[in-house]
């Protein structure tokens, strides 16, 4: 028999399958179906941790999800750790490495526990009122120590060896939740072959009915009834049954995420299969039947190990064979705990019952107990917990009238059940921004308005009996069809609600318990509110209950009935907090999925993207797209490769990869309006065959794009877009295409991706590609600067553009993006013999720079005019109306005094300056100095010598000449305004 | 994650639309003729109410198209959506 603790006989777990699993590195045995904490309890072991902040011993509190204090490092292998593992919730198989945590240097003497014995000066709001000052402080002194002293587990330092999956799924109803209630829900759902997904955060269907081996169903055992239940389910091709998967966030309409553990519980998983999947669930309804959470009594020392829910007791005898403790003190405001009593009793084990309820207001479970022979203190109180590192005994004394507390006698005990009543799991319902409606009879929150297509049933609305729970079922799952009442076992319903035990102990020295996760005490509580805090999200952030891990599953309506009672209001009236997803911890990830590496951000990549990266090109991400940088040779730094570049543009031949730039065709009748009144420039005397440089302003006047737009048919438009803005752009045209100008026919198609462009620039470039293109008349005059032309190059057609970036002679190549690479090879392996060069993006940023051109986005920032950048000249004035136009007569836009765009050339002539420095007038002002402007773009020009800078200053133009100031890292840099242009004024290189 | 019901393709999950703002802002058909201020009114200002609102939205990763829709500001529940250049309906008899 594995463990000590495991009972002859009984249970869920399957006595032919014996695990082992490390425990801080002591192997212990269990069997399958036990969980981890079952399998430490069955070997006798209730101290499992210490606890976040006093680093007091811990146990296991309860056997399931809402698990605060068993929190377990688990280690599966390299890669494969991680902490604050419920023990509640893992299960348990062989391979399994598990530790304690948050103790130094054993989980049995830890030094941290002084914490315990300063616990005065660690009261609620210690981290406000003490390490607010000094400033500097916090960094290094406060901040790491609390670090290391509170806290769980440690946070893996290697990358995660697992993979995840992620699901997207669309049903009819999704039942979140198998108890009684959900397998009734997902009975009569799917009666009639709607599409049913099931779904349940156990190992196993059943909920609470798991762990019930006396309740009968429609005169069969209520297990029973489940499986038959869990079969007919199976049997249905419409429904999809999940365990091991829990519903964590309910978003809006109806998207709710779950997070389903595929192979943890897998001692050898196949390797096809993903550690965790996210589903994200559309679903047409959502039923919640998530069921309740038990309360534990607030009374000192709570929390020693060895004391749990009582309905843990219940889980561990019926459904893991486990004796949690062979003498069992019940203490308990309710019914429901009877049964645990009875069931520890049947078990063969010592039980005694201690109810705080006076005899009158009990119901039949006394007599029902009692007649076992099990011993029932009524109207008796809990003074305090014995026992250190498990508990010995319950100190407990009788109530007299108006709560007098009477002689104290101790119950000697190595394992006590708590019960203080009953919290539907309303979760799922509050994240679904349903309004919950307090109700007295059951002293909690359910679901009142939904706002979603939702429904709760069973104990997650508050029905806690097993055939009001079916039902409820039922009629949720189908609620148009009325099916006949199942009898079932009456439950031990009813509970008397109770914040704190009466003591007669001084309060100000008693450590009773709210939150067991946070180490928050009722003490702390009723501190808080006497310093004024009355809010109830204010309170709980100050005290920090129901912050922790498990969000205050067990605990919160104990501390928001604390709270009332100071406060002298009614438990509605103080609220509830917000639920927030997740409902239980989830991995990054299951979160993350597939979406890590390569595929965390979709790359773009041109056609020539191999090439240039057999040839060394450095890579620099625009938007999606990696575009070659710079292509270094040998051991040159990016500014020796860039002033290589430079030269081999402006003196022979240069080679650029343009794919990225976007292309949009414009085509239809009404083409040339369109582009009318989508730029700011003339489009209808623009013969076939000739290109323009275009401007595009949004409605606000400010400049959004440009590019260079052939014109290729009378109906037809190649338009080219910057590679940031093609997206951009081409959503503004169809915008205002489909809304505002639905008569002009025009289609709009993106060919950004059907295109490769290849720029061939500098004063050889004609040379290099003369042998190559056909159909086309290269010479000057048939085929001057700013004109477009089709034929073939390399034998494929090409829309060939004569333009320039550069200030070169040049042109850029347009070929299908499938014979991209082979033309850019035949044009590269033609050049060498001219010493062509290939070049990147920074470059071609610098050969722009020095002819002024500008780039959006970089010159521009959203506020920015066509006159700003000193191109206000190419606006059709004549033209009634395009987007923009009526924004550049704003006030604001025709004022004197707008930044514009001058040139700087800075003193020292070695000294580049940063883009986006200030730039002031008079560096002897008093601070604060208003800024003139900034700095937009900044070079070394090997063409000029010297730096060479772009910017945007107030007045700019009024000031050529003038010497302004621009900062630096230390202090500032004199520069002298000139024109936006470097190299070549007259731009006659173009012509070449 | 929102449902949104494109008029063209039915329901789709948010992630493929990008919304356009308030609707129902007319262009004005002659700009030069709009004064400053109702110009400034037309460009920058938009209602902002807590309850039915008509949107723009286009299916940026579907058909492309633009549409309006009645969304409710406070429960993000879409009422009704409908073609450009179709009248704007009135539920709840607003
Ligand atoms: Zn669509």
């Amino acid at each position: 028999m594995a463990g000590v603790n495991r009972l002859p006989r009984g249970g869920r777990i399957d006595r032919a399958k014996p695990v082992s699993i490390s425990f801080n590195g002591q192997t212990l045995s269990g069997y399958a179906g036990d969980t981890v904490a079952s399998l430490l309890l069955a070997n006798g072991i209730h101290l499992v941790g210490r606890s976040f902040k006093y680093h007091r011993p811990r146990g296991i509190l309860s056997h399931g999800s809402d698990e605060p204090n068993a929190l377990l490092s688990i280690d599966r292998g390299p890669g494969k750790i991680d902490p604050n593992n419920r023990a509640t919730v893992a299960e348990a198989r062989g391979g399994l490495v598990t530790a304690s945590q948050n103790h130094w240097p054993s989980l049995n003497f830890d030094v941290g526990a002084i914490n315990d014995r300063l616990s005065p000066i660690f009261v609620a709001g210690f981290y406000y009122k003490t390490f607010m000052w000094p400033r500097r402080f916090w960094d290094r002194v406060y901040e790491p120590n609390i670090r290391a002293a509170a806290g769980l587990g440690k946070s893996p330092d290697g990358p995660d060896a697992d993979r995840y999956g992620n699901r997207h799924a669309h049903c009819d109803v999704l039942v979140v939740g198998a108890g009684p209630a959900g397998l009734a829900a997902a009975l009569a759902a799917s009666e009639g072959g709607k599409r049913i997904i099931l779904a349940d955060e156990q190992a196993e269907f059943g909920g609470s009915l798991l762990h019930d081996v006396t309740s009968t169903v429609d005169g069969t055992a209520a297990q029973d009834w489940a499986a038959q239940a869990i079969a007919m389910l199976k049997a249905r091709e419409n429904v999809t049954l999940l365990t091991r998967t829990t519903a964590f966030g309910y978003y809006n309409h109806n998207h709710v995420a779950m997070a389903e553990r595929i192979t943890d519980h897998l001692e050898n998983a196949p390797d096809h299969l993903p550690r965790e999947r996210l589903w994200q669930v559309r679903a047409g309804a959502v039923i919640l039947a998530t069921g309740s959470h038990e309360r534990p009594l607030v009374f000192a020392d709570n929390d020693r190990p060895g004391i749990m829910l009582a309905e843990s007791i219940r889980a561990f005898v019926n459904r893991y064979a486990v004796a949690p403790g062979r003498r069992i003190v019940i203490a308990t405001s309710g019914a429901s705990a009877y049964r645990a009593a009875a069931d520890a009793h049947a078990a063969g084990l010592a039980v005694t019952v201690v109810d705080i309820r006076l005899e009158a207001d009990c119901g039949p479970e006394v007599a029902f107990v009692r007649q076992k022979g099990i011993d029932v203190l009524t109207s008796h109180t809990v003074i305090a917990a014995t026992g250190r590192k498990r508990v010995t005994g319950l100190i407990v004394a009788p109530l007299g009238s108006e709560g007098r507390v009477g002689a104290r006698r101790t119950l000697a005990a190595d394992c006590v059940g708590m019960s203080g009543g009953w919290t539907p799991s309303v979760h799922l319902f509050s994240q679904s921004r349903g309004k919950l409606r307090f109700d007295d009879a059951i002293d909690a929150f359910v679901p009142g308005q939904s706002v979603q297509a939702e429904r709760s049933a069973g104990a997650a609305r508050g029905s806690y009996d097993l055939a009001d729970c079916i039902a409820d079922g039922f009629a949720a799952g189908d609620p148009l069809t009325a099916r006949p009442r199942l009898a079932a076992t009456p439950s031990l319903t009813g509970f008397q609600p109770v914040r704190i035990l009466p003591t007669d102990a001084d309060a100000t020295r008693v450590r009773a318990f709210v939150d067991f996760q946070n180490d928050v005490t009722a003490k702390d509580i009723g501190l808080a509110v006497r310093e004024g805090f009355e809010s109830v999200e204010h309170v709980k952030r100050y005290t920090t209950t129901g912050m922790a891990t498990d969000q205050g599953k067990t605990s919160n309506m104990n501390a928001l009935g604390l709270m009332a009672g100071i406060q002298g209001k009614a438990l509605p009236a103080v609220g509830t907090t917000t639920f927030r997803p997740p409902y239980t911890p989830v991995t990054f990830g299951t979160l993350v999925g597939p979406a890590k590496n390569a595929l965390f951000d979709p790359a773009r990549i041109t056609p020539i993207h191999g090439w240039a990266k057999e040839h060394g090109a450095e890579f620099e991400n625009v938007g999606l797209w990696k575009r070659a940088w710079y292509f270094p040779q040998g051991r040159e730094t990016m500014h020796e490769a860039v002033a290589r570049e430079c030269k081999a543009v402006r003196e022979g031949v240069g080679i650029f990869d343009a794919s990225t730039l976007g292309k949009i065709e414009v085509v239809g009748p009404d083409a040339a309006e369109f582009m009318n009144r989508i730029y700011i420039n003339a489009w209808t005397k623009l013969k076939p065959g000739a290109c323009r440089y275009g401007l595009m302003l949004k409605e606000d006047g400010f400049i959004m794009d440009d590019g260079v737009v052939a014109r290729l048919a009378e109906d037809r438009f190649h338009v080219t877009t910057t590679t940031g803005g093609a997206a951009r752009v081409l959503q503004h045209m169809e915008d205002y295409l489909q809304t505002e100008w639905p008569d002009l026919r025009v289609f709009l198609t993106s060919i950004t991706e059907q295109y490769a462009v290849i720029a061939l620039q500098g004063p050889k470039a004609r040379e290099v590609i003369a042998p190559l293109v056909s159909d086309i008349d290269l010479s000057g005059e048939a085929f001057p600067h700013m004109t477009v032309r089709t034929g073939f190059i390399c034998g494929v057609p090409t829309r060939l553009f004569r333009v320039s970036f550069t200030g070169e002679l040049g042109f850029e190549i347009n070929v299908p993006s499938d014979h991209g690479r082979a033309v850019w090879e035949a044009i590269y392996e033609r050049g060498r013999a001219f010493g062509i060069t290939p070049y990147g993006t920074e470059t071609m940023h610098v050969l722009r720079a020095e002819r002024g051109f500008i780039i959006v986005g970089q010159e521009t920032d959203g506020t920015v005019t066509p006159d700003d950048v000193g191109l206000g000249g190419m606006i059709a004035k004549a033209k009634p109306d395009f987007v923009g136009k009526r924004s550049l007569a704003r006030p604001d836009i025709v004022a004197a005094g707008r930044k514009q765009l001058i040139g700087l050339v800075t003193d020292d002539p070695s000294l580049v300056l940063d883009e986006g420095a200030q730039i002031i007038d008079d560096r002897h002002r008093p601070v604060p100095i208003k800024a003139l402007g900034h700095v937009t773009s900044s070079y070394w020009s090997a063409a000029c010598g010297r730096s060479i800078a772009l910017a945007l200053v107030a007045g700019g133009r009024e000031r050529m000449g003038e010497t302004l100031y621009v900062t630096t890292p230390d202090s500032f840099a004199a520069a002298r305004v000139t024109a936006p242009v470097f190299f070549d004024e007259k731009g006659a290189r173009v012509h070449a | 994650m929102l449902l949104i019901p494109c008029p063209y393709c039915g329901e789709r999950p948010e992630l493929e639309f990008r919304c356009g703002g308030e609707a129902h802002i007319a262009r004005a058909a002659d700009p030069s003729a709009v004064d400053d201020g109702a110009w400034s009114e037309f460009l920058f200002s938009r209602g902002n109410p807590k309850g039915l609102y008509a949107e723009r939205w286009n299916h940026a990763h579907g058909c492309q198209r633009w549409f309006n829709a009645i969304r409710d500001t406070a429960s993000d529940r879409f009422v009704e959506s409908y073609k450009m250049g179709e009248k704007r309906p009135l539920p709840g008899g607003e």
